[in-house]
């Protein structure tokens, strides 16, 4: 995460700027990856190590709820420059601020969970 | 080997964070990072002021692990992995940056207006990274995940949530640079 400068915040604003295929580049060869092996996974029904059936996790069927909170997300996203994978490499590199966007995201799932039941779903 | 030392090309790390995917997956886990702020909510007892927080947070104690090793991989990846920290982004943005007020785009990993420790003891980054946080944190799990279980696991999985979560990430993320960012900065 560090290395491919998926931490950086200057990327992901250069992302939402449409100015660098960088970002894109990340995200698309995960993705095309991601999906021959899912495939892969589903088709030779390969099992895991452990010799278990591989489950993968079927989201529950829903337009508002994706849609809403992929908007906050994205919103929070492009402000603070990160997501909840790369903040926690960043707190790794030594910058103290990043603690507040951490503690902060904690606090707004805290908050999701308050409200849960009174926000479309 | 001074290509280690470089920055990493998106062909190198794509195909890194599929393989995280496959060995999750190999484990019987899924891959998702924003879960683990779930988890420890509930780990510090948010199970006693609401249902979504009572769960057995020791199975996701693996998830937890993974964060640890993106804190170590942070500081392994900075510490001794690299010589230069300035990220070399578009001149365009750079110069887009420069009239907002980032003085240090191009120059550094992290905007030093945001990011420096001074930032601390700024009242406005303070309310910037903490309004930031939040949204994330309430909005992956209102969306039911974040960059990594719906832009990753969900759309290689070719799931419909998925993408629509990933149509509203890029709604909310272009409303910020194009209409909010002038009006913050």
């Amino acid at each position: 995460m560090f290395k491919s400068e998926a931490a950086s915040w200057f990327r992901i604003y250069e992302m939402f700027k449409f100015e660098s295929f960088h970002m894109y580049g990340i995200i698309g060869s995960a993705l095309a990856i991601g999906i021959i092996v899912v495939q892969f996974i589903k088709r030779f029904k390969i099992k895991s190590f452990y010799g278990e059936k591989i489950n993968f996790n079927q989201k529950e069927k829903s337009f508002s709820r994706y849609m809403f909170g992929g908007i906050i997300f994205g919103l929070g996203w492009a402000l603070a420059g990160a997501c909840p994978g790369p903040m926690f490499t960043l707190v790794g590199v030594g910058y103290l601020p990043i603690i507040i966007v951490v503690i902060a995201s904690i606090i707004g799932t805290f908050i999701y969970g308050l409200v849960r039941d009174k926000i479309p779903h | 080997m001074n290509w280690i030392f470089e920055p990493w090309p998106w062909y190198v790390a794509g195909p890194m964070i599929a393989f995280i995917m496959f060995l999750l997956l190999m484990v019987g886990k899924n891959f998702g990072m924003s879960a683990n702020l779930r988890t420890i909510c509930a780990v510090c007892g948010a199970g006693n002021k609401a249902n979504f927080f009572k769960f057995d947070w020791k199975s996701q104690k693996w998830n937890l692990v993974v964060v640890i090793g993106a804190v170590i991989g942070g500081y392994v990846g900075s510490h001794y992995l690299t010589t230069d920290m300035a990220v070399a982004i578009n001149t365009d943005t750079i110069a887009d940056l420069n009239v907002l007020g980032f003085e240090s785009a191009g120059k550094s990993y992290l905007p030093d207006e945001l990011f420096e420790t001074s930032s601390l003891f700024n009242v406005k980054s303070i309310l910037i990274l903490s309004i930031g946080g939040l949204l994330v944190g309430f909005g992956a799990r209102y969306a039911g995940g974040c960059t990594s279980g719906h832009a990753i696991s969900g759309l290689s999985d070719l799931q419909l949530p998925s993408f629509i979560a990933v149509i509203g990430f890029f709604i909310g993320g272009l409303t910020m640079i194009h209409f909010l960012f002038p009006l913050i900065f």
